[in-house]
């Protein structure tokens, strides 16, 4: 093994390890989406009315509707939770450890964002199968075929929380970002209501919507649970993941990033 | 010189305020060097980007006869740096790390244990090497980050106010080490307000309000007179 690829073996433990280390951060993770698929579709399944849309090719119960979208969810959390402890480590110092390894820093940081990737997937996965326990189930192969979407959603995520991290200052600052990224993201998406619905009621939000990355985070989840492709989630998602790296590669720059504004 | 620190023309400033002016200096190997200054001189952001945390726009930075600026990962592979904030992982043991230090480093695998432990055997910290580091006290913990900054025998050591918030009898031991591995070639820069942590013998350069305003030993320097009293004398800074 290449020294390279020790390098990333040790990002990537490093992580697991961290998050062994935070088990109320693994429970809250998981009780996040089962508290919305268990309460808040419970208590939606009446009020909102889903036709027959792809990829879906029966009616559906809303509980089954929103399960992907709760998938995107935990991705999404647990990438801002990742830069949140960039921004901690930043903080502590821990992180000049590592930038000042001799390895290259936008590998030092791919590294990082793939560890991350990997436990935020980890946290999909037992929610997943905490969701068919309550029986709402997906097609068998669905869960294998999601796994190259949940990579590449973990990964736009974790990415958009690396370009966050190199621009908050502070940790103090980190709250105004589930304010102003997490919620807007979340609640502007087609995660808990298809996009047709909301145009009902508000043609400009729909058009909000269709410019929110995490909608197709989503629909690529929503797809691939159910052994399909969606070409045009699948090039927003690839596109906004290289988009958000080169901008967190560039935000690290020692040359014009995150440590010049250190005062 | 090509194997020790080589310091010249560095400027760097946050904004309007300027954090370093032409600063330039040179360390040989086997030389402990004191980088004092107070509060304030400039001492941090020299650290900053000697480790490449920072890129100045202008001066040059030479590590081993390598350029910081052409060459980073030479440069940075030569240099062990022990940073004013603890950089350890309290929740991870002594010896996990030091590994973890080691694969950031890129060292071969099966060289892994053995460096760990000559290392850990040089700062008399192999017994606790399987101990959290949060279960350690702070003149263990810096023994930990010194012992770390020395497995991939690096041919700089950068120390930043290594002492800060030790007892007495822990700074006196790890000034003591430090002095020693410089002894055995190691060219050694360690930035400090205290002046007792120098010594007669030791290369001494001098940072205020961001420019170098002595370089030569400190015993040469001081004359008759207490480092420290010289010291506040040069500075213009009250006791």
């Amino acid at each position: 093994m290449t020294g390279t690829f020790r390098v990333a073996k040790a990002i990537i433990a490093r992580e697991f390890l961290r998050f062994v280390h935070q088990r109320e951060r693994f429970i809250a993770a998981l009780v996040r989406p089962l508290v919305w698929l268990l309460i808040f579709a419970a208590g939606f399944r009446a009020a909102l009315g889903l036709s027959i849309i792809p990829p879906y090719q029966t009616y559906i119960t809303y509980e089954t509707y929103i399960v992907p979208g709760l998938c995107a969810m935990v991705l999404l959390f647990n990438g801002m939770q990742s830069s949140l402890s960039l921004v901690y480590d930043r903080e502590m110092g821990s992180m000049r450890l590592l930038l000042t390894s001799p390895f290259p820093r936008w590998w030092l940081l791919i590294c990082r964002l793939f560890g991350a990737t990997i436990i935020s997937v980890l946290q999909v996965y037992t929610f997943l199968a905490i969701a068919a326990a309550f029986g709402i189930t997906m097609p068998a192969w669905g869960y294998l075929a999601v796994l190259p979407s949940l990579i590449l959603g973990g990964l736009m995520l974790g990415g958009l929380g690396l370009v966050l991290s190199s621009f908050i200052k502070q940790l103090e600052n980190f709250a105004g970002v589930m304010n102003f990224v997490i919620f807007p993201m979340f609640f502007m998406s087609s995660a808990l209501y298809p996009l047709w619905k909301m145009a009902e009621s508000s043609p400009l939000l729909r058009d909000i919507c269709a410019l929110n990355p995490f909608t197709y985070a989503v629909e690529l989840i929503r797809f691939s649970l159910y052994l399909q492709i969606n070409w045009t989630a699948l090039a927003w998602v690839t596109g906004s993941t290289l988009v958000f790296c080169a901008l967190a590669i560039w935000g690290y720059d020692p040359a014009r990033g995150l440590m010049k504004r250190k005062t | 010189m090509t194997t020790g620190l080589t310091v010249n023309n560095l400027s760097f400033h946050y904004g309007a305020k300027q954090a370093l002016d032409n600063v330039a200096f040179d360390v040989a190997p086997g030389t402990f060097c004191a980088l004092l200054g107070p509060n304030g001189a400039g001492k941090s952001t020299l650290i900053a980007l000697l480790t490449r945390l920072l890129v100045a726009p202008q001066g040059e930075i030479t590590v081993a006869g390598h350029d910081m600026r052409r060459e980073p990962r030479r440069a940075l592979g030569k240099l062990g740096v022990v940073f004013q904030q603890s950089t350890l992982d309290l929740n991870l043991s002594v010896r996990q790390n030091l590994a973890y230090f080691a694969a950031l480093q890129g060292l071969p695998k099966s060289e892994v244990p053995g460096r760990i432990d000559a290392a850990l055997d040089q700062l008399d910290m192999r017994h606790r090497a399987e101990e959290k580091a949060r279960d350690l006290n702070g003149g263990h913990r810096r023994r930990t980050e010194l012992a770390r900054s020395l497995i991939h025998d690096p041919h700089v050591l950068l120390l930043d106010e290594p002492t800060v918030g030790l007892d007495a009898a822990s700074r006196q031991g790890i000034t003591d080490h430090v002095h020693e591995l410089a002894r055995t070639g190691l060219c050694v820069l360690w930035t400090t307000h205290l002046t007792d942590e120098v010594r007669d013998g030791d290369a001494l350069v001098v940072l205020h309000k961001g420019q170098i305003i002595h370089r030569g030993t400190a015993g040469a320097a001081r004359g008759d007179q207490s480092l420290s009293d010289w010291f506040l004398t040069r500075t213009g800074e009250t006791a």
